[in-house]
């Protein structure tokens, strides 16, 4: 019974973490204004927390440098399970485009395993709100039915990747690149 | 009573950015602080040498994703004047509007945070309400919320059109309205002044020894503005005073910060009006001729100073950026230093930092012995290894 109260009170109240691995300030400010009047995060119960160890999902933006390395993975660590990673903007899904520079690492998974990827340079914050609320769709069935509303009214394809279709979009990527190298 | 040292950072719920702050503090007061920086060091600068000059545009607009367009805006001026090239007249006056619109969506958002930091969250909520005004209009004329890639080596990438021109004005309209208000806010409500009045001061005199700019430098009374001592664009034609404040404390940088918005509102609607028809961009050549060039803008937080030299090709030989916070960190040092620690984080944001902006290596070098070295990329991540 405790465990089902656990969950259900997680899908309805989520505390966001957010963790700058060495982000530009575009996609933080885009996080920021998505929690503000406007966009309005909270309404699904999303609260910005400070400490990780009280979080449930941490949101990072940027590529990770390696000054930053060891203190993600340690952040990470601090964070209670089930723990689930939300890498915003397209520098946490690939380093793109500081990566290759002799301080980027690349992008948010070469370091932790990530749940949402929301691309974008600065993702819009609708994009972060929808990205976040389809998390939450795998834990609450009623945010699972307003994601599906909002899927019904709007083009949602493209403003966020679960990890299986970032995988498939990069096997397809690559296999395009081979082509391509093959051909010249 | 033992001084006690103590570590904020780098991921602290008061620090948006990563960043290592040290305390020395008796009791309640802070005798001495420093700073670690770095942990957002994107090995830019060196990227830019191993790309050609339209991709660095790229790169150097996502050095900060506050004052991007100051970026790109600089490094096109820098490049433009290597290669001799004189922007179409229209271009000129886009690049202005572009300038004050990004420069009012900074001071907001950073009057937004100032508010967050003093406690002040209805003020907070409100200044980021506003705020979206401004980010609509840039998303209208740019495409995109931020990183607006609006500039392009030679002239902007997008006109703007006349029916846009009726909804800016609006816009312009609405935000000076809401700026004179927080102005007003910040000179009469209690709650506001007794946070800010008498906290964070450095005075005019250490500000111009420690190398402050922008309107931390203006707010501790030294009349300085790249715009009106330097005039670039067409910044000689608008009419717009400089402000200053005597207060040297977090209150006077709030106040220059509001009445600049009011004045980026009043430039812009000036732009509007004086704006000549005509093409907006020209053909820029792939490869820039031998040659080396410095550009300084004030963006919001300071002055930005690019240096960029070419050695003929299509690759810059080395792109050199000093930006405004790595300016002022001094500075805002030694605004802590002597205050309570609850006043810290107001203190330390009244420079508005930007860590992804300051995270440039710097190497001192003694110039009298003649000293002077290139890193490889072998030493440079070297090093970076070192440093983590």
């Amino acid at each position: 019974m405790l465990n089902g109260l656990v969950k259900w009170a997680r899908g309805k109240s989520p505390w966001v973490c957010h963790l700058n691995c060495g982000s530009c300030n575009g996609c933080d400010i885009e996080i920021v204004a998505a929690l503000m009047p406007r966009f309005d995060l909270e309404r699904f119960g999303v609260l910005l927390e400070g400490s990780p160890r009280h979080a449930d999902v941490l949101m990072t933006t940027g590529p990770v440098t390696r000054q930053i390395r060891d203190r993600v993975i340690r952040v990470y660590d601090q964070v209670a399970e089930p723990k689930f990673v939300v890498a915003v903007g397209t520098c946490g899904v690939s380093g793109a485009p500081f990566y290759p520079g002799y301080n980027v690492l690349g992008g948010v998974d070469s370091v932790i395993p990530v749940d949402m990827y929301v691309p974008g340079c600065p993702a819009r914050p609708d994009a972060i709100a929808y990205g976040v609320l389809k998390l939450l769709g795998t834990l609450d069935p009623k945010a699972d039915a307003l994601v599906k509303e909002i899927e019904s009214r709007r083009d949602t394809t493209g403003l966020v990747y679960t990890p299986s279709e970032m995988a498939e979009m990069r096997q397809a990527n690559e296999t395009s690149l081979g082509q391509t190298a093959a051909r010249s | 009573m033992a001084k006690l040292d103590f570590p904020v950072g780098p991921q602290h719920p008061a620090l948006k950015e990563p960043e290592n702050l040290r305390f020395s503090v008796d009791g309640e007061l802070v005798v001495d602080a420093d700073i670690r920086i770095g942990y957002v060091h994107r090995s830019i600068e060196r990227s830019c040498s191993e790309r050609n000059f339209v991709q660095d545009l790229y790169l150097c607009e996502r050095v900060c994703g506050i004052c991007s367009n100051a970026h790109t805006q600089n490094y096109c001026q820098a490049v433009e004047a290597i290669a001799g090239v004189e922007i179409p007249e229209r271009a000129q006056w886009i690049r202005m509007i572009m300038h004050e619109f990004e420069r009012i969506h900074s001071h907001l958002l950073w009057l937004g945070v100032a508010g967050h930091e003093i406690g002040f969250e209805s003020l907070f909520m409100y200044v980021w309400r506003d705020r979206e005004v401004i980010q609509d209009i840039l998303e209208m004329v740019s495409g995109n919320r931020g990183h607006y890639a609006m500039t392009m080596l030679g002239g902007v990438r997008y006109d703007i059109a006349p029916e846009m021109v009726t909804k800016i004005r609006e816009g312009l309209a609405f935000l000076r309205q809401r700026a004179e208000y927080y102005a007003d806010i910040a000179t009469s409500e209690q709650t506001f002044l007794e946070r800010t009045s008498g906290v964070g001061v450095v005075s005019g005199e250490t500000c111009v020894q420690l190398g402050a700019v922008g309107p931390v430098l203006r707010a501790s009374g030294v009349a300085f503005d790249v715009r009106r001592t330097f005039p670039y664009l067409q910044y000689d034609k608008v009419e717009f005073p400089v402000r200053t404040s005597e207060l040297c404390d977090v209150l006077g940088r709030t106040l220059v910060r509001v009445q600049e918005v009011i004045d980026a509102c009043d430039i812009c609607t000036q732009c509007l009006d004086m704006m000549p028809e005509g093409d907006v961009n020209m053909r820029f050549p792939r490869k820039v001729p031998e040659g080396e060039a410095v550009a300084r803008i004030e963006a919001q937080r300071g002055e930005v100073i690019y240096y960029v030299r070419s050695n003929g090709t299509d690759v810059p030989e080395r792109v050199k950026i000093r930006t405004p916070t790595l300016a002022n960190l001094p500075a805002s040092l030694e605004m802590v230093k002597g205050g309570y620690i609850a006043d810290i984080p107001i203190a330390f944001a009244s420079i508005d930092p930007c860590f992804s902006c300051a995270d440039r290596m710097v190497e001192l070098n003694d110039v009298s012995s003649g000293d002077s070295r290139t890193m490889t990329w072998a030493e440079l991540v070297k090093l970076s290894r070192r440093k983590s």
